[in-house]
């Protein structure tokens, strides 16, 4: 199917369905894009992977009671983060461990609950997966507006997130609520997660918050930058994920998660200075480093600590 | 009045004596080396002096006042090691984050806070590196960036922990120079160190920790070899002493 086709049937009164499902996994992607390269940049891939499966119980009770998903997704992902957040405090328990024991537990719980519903497995594998038809309209908005909030709260709080991930003693010591601040980004990247479940499913939705801002971290060193492309990769992805899902019939989630591994890779490949074959020219050519007037040539990046 | 009180301080950590009966006073031009074995309590005194520990008995106070994290006029310059070095940002910008608390909520930095990174970046010599992602700095030039942070908000005591350690001699004896200048400037300046030859050779003053303050005075009145024998627990054949007497 050409471009054409899919832009036509993108304004198909009878496929209504696909430009909302569109509308979702763009608008799910670059929010999670943005998110996604705190996630990265903190090393939270993790607690990503918690919130995914968290949040599953949410959404098989409101599937069971016919509730929205967006929604019952979004208490149970809180929820979830804050325990882990508030269990987090007791330092016997690793976070990690803990992050094991909530995610798996929640999901189970979700299966329990999932499997009281007629007819569940169809469902089940459309919560994992990820689907593009049944959207409600209210979901769109709820996305949109969710999104948006998600967003505003990242660039009201930008300095104090990146104070803490430079050095949470150093954040401390100015006096900023650097445990507050963690259950906001926890909660945030709950949120994002939520609102891209739909139409990527359950099991990918990680690739969504890491990939794209993994491979926007490999073309800059500006966080600025890296906070635009990450979104830019993410959204490009989605839509040219669902366009090839829509031609091959192909479930939606996984083409848009390979679209963005591919460009993780050729980014990993290519990267004008952290790319592969960028670094093995510099170390062909060894250029002098610039001598320092103060205390000397610069050593190689990464390598002093 | 004094920069730096420090009265009768008791601090436990975990349950466990850290500090006992601590009692020790800075003033500015005073550049203060912080001397004592692993387990001392160098870094809960710091922490404790910027009010991030608990502490159980005595106080300390800043210019007269209370400590409080974020209001108090202390420049922190942490261990090299805590800071994300390989976090996507230029020298500038991590600078410019060491206004945040100050700043508050909501409000983007304006023009008197890119002045006052523009002078911190100055007084360290590092302005031709602004531009420069952190990642590409060497060992020298990141504790440089670390100590224009802890100045960007002109503080008049400066706390540095640990700022020698993995540096080479010639990068330590500048960063020493710029410490000691920047004391001489009229901050009070409290480092600690394990390095011996470097806090003899640049501080005014030296305070030897173990739990407890066991000397304090200028490097060329403890030459008691006694007291860095009680401070580090080593017999008197201990290289560490030829170290101190030759200093």
């Amino acid at each position: 199917m050409s471009i054409t086709d899919f832009l036509t049937d993108l304004v198909n009164p009878d496929l209504a369905f696909l430009p909302k499902a569109l509308a979702v996994a763009v608008m799910s992607s670059i929010v999670c894009g943005v998110v996604g390269c705190y996630v990265v940049l903190r090393g939270m891939a993790f607690i990503g992977d918690a919130v995914a499966h968290a949040v599953f119980p949410g959404l098989a009770i409101a599937f069971v009671l016919q509730g929205s998903l967006v929604l019952g997704g979004a208490v149970a992902g809180v929820a979830t983060a804050l325990l882990i957040a508030i269990f987090s405090q007791n330092r016997r328990v690793r976070e990690d461990s803990l992050i094991g024991v909530f995610l798996v537990a929640a999901f189970a719980l979700g299966i329990v609950i999932i499997s009281q519903a007629p007819g569940y497995a169809g469902s089940l594998q459309q919560f994992l997966f990820g689907s593009i038809t049944g959207i409600p309209d209210r979901d769109l908005v709820l996305v949109g507006f969710t999104g948006l909030v998600i967003l505003g709260l990242l660039l009201a709080l930008h300095k104090e997130f990146v104070a803490v991930c430079l050095d949470r003693e150093m954040a401390r010591s100015m006096g900023l609520p650097v445990f507050w601040l963690d259950i906001v980004l926890y909660v945030l990247v709950t949120l994002a997660v939520v609102i891209s479940l739909q139409t990527i499913g359950n099991v990918l939705v990680l690739a969504l918050l890491i990939t794209p801002a993994a491979a926007a971290r490999l073309l800059t060193d500006r966080l600025g930058v890296m906070m635009l492309l990450a979104p830019a990769i993410g959204g490009t992805s989605a839509f040219v994920g669902l366009y090839l899902s829509w031609s091959y019939d192909t479930p939606v989630g996984g083409i848009i998660v390979l679209v963005a591994t591919a460009v993780f890779l050729i980014a990993w490949l290519f990267a004008p200075r952290h790319g592969l074959l960028a670094k093995r020219r510099t170390r062909l050519r060894q250029p002098p480093a610039e001598p320092d007037p103060v205390t000397g040539p610069a050593v190689a990046a990464g390598n002093a600590h | 009045m004094r920069a730096l009180d420090i009265e009768h301080l008791d601090v436990d950590l975990g349950g466990r004596p850290v500090l006992r009966d601590v009692r020790l006073h800075l003033d500015r031009g005073e550049l203060v080396g912080l001397l004592g074995p692993n387990g001392a309590g160098k870094t809960t005194l710091l922490r404790a002096v910027l009010a991030l520990v608990r502490t159980r008995n005595g106080r300390v106070l800043v210019e007269g006042r209370p400590a409080r994290p974020g209001r108090s006029a202390i420049g922190y310059v942490p261990q090299r090691h805590e800071f994300a070095w390989d976090f996507p940002i230029s020298v500038e910008h991590v600078v410019l984050s060491g206004r945040t608390g100050r700043l508050g909520l909501l409000r983007r930095p304006g023009v008197a806070d890119w002045r006052a990174v523009g002078d911190a970046l100055d007084r360290v010599q590092l302005s031709g590196l602004r531009r420069r992602p952190v990642a590409e700095l060497s060992g020298g030039q990141r504790q440089r960036v670390l100590v224009a942070r802890a100045l960007a908000l002109a503080p008049s005591i400066l706390l540095l922990d640990e700022p020698f350690t993995g540096l080479d001699m010639p990068t330590q004896e500048l960063l020493g120079e710029l410490f000691a200048s920047l004391a001489r400037e009229g901050r009070a300046v409290l480092m600690t160190t394990h390095d011996l030859v470097a806090a003899v050779e640049s501080c005014t003053r030296l305070v030897l920790l173990n739990g407890r303050v066991i000397a304090d005075g200028r490097p060329d009145e403890l030459h008691d070899v006694e007291v860095w024998m009680r401070t580090f627990g080593v017999s008197e054949t201990s290289p560490l002493l030829k170290l101190v007497k030759a200093g």
